[in-house]
């Protein structure tokens, strides 16, 4: 039996690992993957320290730190059950395995949220995509439909009409993103832009053919003709692990007081799974901090 | 043991691919790197292999991996 198990290895779990491990708790970082959201964000301004740097780089960086020190890890390895028992909890593992503990911190974060239409799922990977940094230039050439209206979606359109033949960009609402990512976009005569328009369904027999969106002013139908789709329409909380045990607010996220504490013993959460408001590495990172010393001072008291 | 023929399809902005190859550099695999958002013919390629179009997609000795899975990889492997 562990003292402690942190799940998840994006900035709040690494850094929690880090302080676990100077404090000699005996712990297990456990996690399907090493990195986190940073991976998939290209420039970084505003870690302290650094005064740019990429996302994976700076995620190398905390693996290395976190690497220095003597600490159990699973890497590969995702959460996919948690119980509490009389004295703590148990973590069982999408590879089978199980491990108990005396306290746990979730620091799972948050993963792309789906569109939830017909044949997006079906389609996913086969041209429904929701890495436009990894897969973008697979569509080289190609018509693509870009959706969502915030920044992650103008950045995606703004490196796709550099490569693609066409770009659609499908918003629900009018663009909500930074204005510089909104103007660089002006000039792109391969653009065409549906504001306040819907995705209906995502059509296509083993690849994706198109999609069909409506407008939802005049709820007007449309097909586009599309050989990819980038969905770029926010994230969602990865707390179904402990969402039987905690109270989750309204958007999924689980909720903590200032300590980390999630209400129920021994169970932390740490990062973009909580309610602490405002998504940045930084406050990720800080929150792992806390999470982590408001563990040992628990595990000092048992 | 005879090398496992190694091959990488990636992008240049993918984070998963650079990690996977990392990956493989260290722990002394060698492999073929195909770059499918220049090379058309290895888009085509790794999309009939592996039925889909998201890197990386790493084909050991015929068995295709969609993304990087550092458990099943080094199962894949043998290390």
């Amino acid at each position: 039996m562990y003292e402690l198990i942190i799940i998840g290895a994006g900035p709040a779990g690494m850094t929690a690992a880090v302080y676990a491990a100077r404090k000699r708790i005996n712990a297990l970082l456990l996690s399907k993957d090493l990195g986190g959201q940073p991976l998939t964000t290209v420039g970084i301004e505003n870690y302290m320290g650094y005064q740019y740097i990429e996302g994976p780089e700076l995620m190398q960086k905390f693996e290395e730190q976190v690497k220095q020190f003597p600490l159990e890890q699973r890497i590969g390895q995702g959460a996919s059950s948690l119980s509490r028992l009389d004295a703590g909890f148990e973590v069982g593992t999408d590879q089978g395995e199980s491990y108990r503990a005396k306290a746990v911190i979730i620091a799972t974060g948050k993963r792309p949220r789906p569109l939830n239409v017909p044949g997006e799922e079906r389609l996913r990977g086969r041209g429904v995509t929701y890495c436009a940094i990894c897969d973008g230039p697979i569509f080289a050439g190609e018509k693509v439909a870009v959706i969502g209206g915030g920044n992650s979606a103008l950045e995606a359109a703004g490196d796709m009409v550099k490569i693609a033949e066409h770009v659609h960009l499908v918003s629900i609402t009018p663009l909500t993103g930074d204005q510089i990512l909104i103007d660089n976009l002006k000039d792109a005569s391969n653009l065409s832009t549906f504001l306040e328009h819907e995705v209906v369904e995502v059509e296509g027999s083993s690849r994706v053919e198109g999609i069909a969106i409506r407008d939802l002013k005049t709820g007007e139908g449309k097909k586009l003709e599309v050989g990819g789709i980038f969905v770029e329409i926010g994230l969602i909380p990865n707390s179904e692990l402990v969402r039987d045990i905690v109270k989750l607010n309204e958007v999924g996220e689980i909720e903590v007081n200032y300590a980390c504490e999630t209400g129920v013993p021994g169970l932390f959460a740490a990062g973009d799974v909580t309610d602490v408001p405002e998504k940045q590495i930084v406050i990720a990172a800080g929150e792992g901090s806390k999470a982590a010393l408001r563990a040992h001072k628990y595990l000092q008291r048992l | 043991m005879s090398a496992k023929e190694v091959k990488v399809y990636s992008t240049p902005t993918c984070p998963y691919c650079k990690m996977a190859k990392k990956f493989l550099e260290d722990n002394g695999i060698e492999y073929q790197h195909l770059d499918v958002a220049e090379d058309k013919a290895a888009r085509e390629e790794m999309i009939s292999k592996s039925g889909q179009m998201g890197v990386p997609v790493i084909d050991i000795d015929g068995e295709i991996m969609v993304g990087f899975d550092q458990t099943k990889l080094k199962e894949k492997l043998g290390i």
